[in-house]
């Protein structure tokens, strides 16, 4: 399997499990800073795991990986919350729920895609609206926007992560684990 | 970067996301060329924290392009999406309405009959209306007795109660607990006691706690306040809210633990329940846990300390013993 194979099958894959895993995540630790980054190590197992051999189904091994790595942490801080260890038991059983109809799927997607919009900062959203809604150019936002090519890049670098956390923040592909 | 506030987004963001998104942000524009291309790669064959960083974010910059849905003349009515959430809102108030009622009509409400003494089982709990508006709310293993010829004296036989009272200037509210009494001024309090030591914790309003032992020792509570009050002494604390609020979880069902040595953990549980927590010996007993649990829930007690402490648990008929975890060799 090249790279790319692999990539695909981690977009395709993987992705769609995020807003399950994050609400997961959020319930077993006290802030969003550590939630992002249990998840950033839960895709970088999964990701080597995968090097060497597909898992097959994903979600199992997604399950398994997060609810491992959140047991070492609870170990390390010696801190619990009653949500989490509900989770842990009830992630074995939740797992094959059949998710919303594609048609649902979609429009959820895109008021998702419009609550992240809203939520970015003023010079990033705009710097998005332009780009995607407008169609525009990097220099013709440059331009429009009154700043240089460099700061265009950085305030839509910005608004990638911040769409990323916020749209797979909420419930939505993929249903919950 | 010149624009002000620019730097300042980027908090709370990780390094490897920073720099995914920069190459992602550069790829976008037309000169976008080879040798950015190779430098891309070989990031991204760096790592896979690298490769799933990048693989996440440009995902979701793809899935972004539904926005050109939005584009006008396609751009949507902004009436319609507010006429839907008001709706939404109003269909949302009907149901919280509907959940009240239900609550309510569940709710374990009793009406005091005249001489009464009320209790509760170990685990149980209770709620009593008492005819002059107030309320005392049982905890486990609780016996409080209500006088006949006045509903506003309230012995407190044994355990923990808490006090929500309709304040009465010319009728003070009198708890009496082993033979300290506790007259309220307007308040909500919990009381907890054994013959040694009784503690008042003052939610709400004023109380005064006055003893009857030799040395008439009292003290009047404001808010935070925890009285101890043992045979010769009153003595007063402050809490903060959230250890107050701690404290009265069990009125939602709830231990909650900061920090609490297994020892102390035991004790409380066991106050609940009929089976026991013993603690094989005192080094797992120091060990310390945070969380919160149903007061009924032994079990998850012992799968959390298991998980957490390391510590293995064994049922011994109705006792949950908890040992020292294995040593490592």
């Amino acid at each position: 399997m090249t790279v790319s194979d692999l990539g695909r099958w981690f977009v395709r894959e993987v992705l769609p499990l995020e807003a399950a895993l994050m609400q997961f995540l959020r319930r077993c630790v006290r802030n969003e800073g550590d939630a992002a980054d249990i998840r950033q190590d839960v895709y970088v197992r999964v990701y080597e795991a995968a090097q060497k051999k597909l898992p097959d189904p994903v979600k199992p091994f997604l399950i398994a990986t997060a609810r491992n790595l959140v047991i070492d942490r609870m170990r390390r801080e010696q801190i619990v919350s009653i949500e989490a260890v509900a989770d842990l038991d009830e992630l074995d059983i939740a797992e094959d729920r059949p998710g919303p109809e594609r048609n649902t799927i979609a429009r959820q997607e895109f008021r998702q895609l419009q609550s992240a919009l809203e939520h970015l900062s003023p010079r990033c959203r705009e710097a998005v609206i332009l780009k995607k809604i407008e169609g525009l150019t990097i220099r013709e936002i440059s331009a429009r926007m009154g700043i240089g090519v460099d700061t265009v890049n950085e305030y839509l670098a910005i608004a990638m992560v911040g769409l990323a956390n916020r749209f797979n923040s909420e419930s939505g592909r993929g249903g919950a684990l | 970067m010149s624009e002000p506030g620019l730097e300042a987004l980027w908090i709370g963001t990780n390094a490897t996301d920073v720099a995914a998104a920069r190459f992602l942000a550069r790829q976008q524009s037309s000169d976008w060329n080879e040798v950015d291309q190779a430098d891309l790669d070989a990031w991204l064959a760096q790592s896979a924290k690298h490769m799933v960083s990048y693989l996440r974010l440009h995902d979701a910059w793809t899935r972004a392009d539904r926005l050109a849905a939005l584009r006008p003349p396609m751009r949507k009515s902004p009436n319609a999406p507010y006429a839907l959430s008001k709706t939404i809102a109003r269909l949302t108030a009907g149901f919280v309405l509907a959940a009240g009622a239900v609550v309510f009509a569940v709710a374990n409400f009793r009406t005091a009959p005249a001489e009464t003494t009320y209790s509760t089982p170990v685990g149980g709990r209770e709620v009593i209306a008492l005819t002059d508006g107030s309320q005392v709310e049982l905890n486990t293993d609780t016996v409080v007795q209500i006088n006949s010829a006045n509903p506003r004296a309230v012995t407190l036989i044994k355990g923990e109660a808490f006090f929500q009272i309709r304040h009465n200037a010319a009728s003070p509210f009198v708890v009496t607990a082993f033979g300290h009494h506790i007259t309220d001024l307007g308040t909500k309090f919990a009381v907890r006691g054994t013959p040694r030591r009784l503690e008042v914790t003052l939610i709400e309003g004023r109380a005064r706690v006055d003893s009857e032992g030799p040395n008439k020792a009292s003290a009047v509570l404001s808010p935070g306040d925890v009285a101890i009050a043992t045979a010769s002494t009153v003595s007063v604390t402050k809490k903060p809210s959230a250890t107050l609020s701690d404290q009265l979880a069990w009125r939602q069902g709830m231990l909650v633990f900061n920090r609490a040595t297994l020892a102390e953990v035991a004790a409380e549980f066991n106050r609940y329940n009929a089976r026991k927590i013993v603690i094989s010996d005192p080094e797992t007993a120091h060990l310390a846990l945070m969380g919160k649990f149903p007061v009924n829930d032994v079990d998850l007690f012992g799968r959390v300390a298991n998980a957490v402490l390391g510590v293995r648990i064994v049922h011994r008929g109705t006792e949950v013993v908890v040992l020292s975890k294995p040593h490592e060799k």
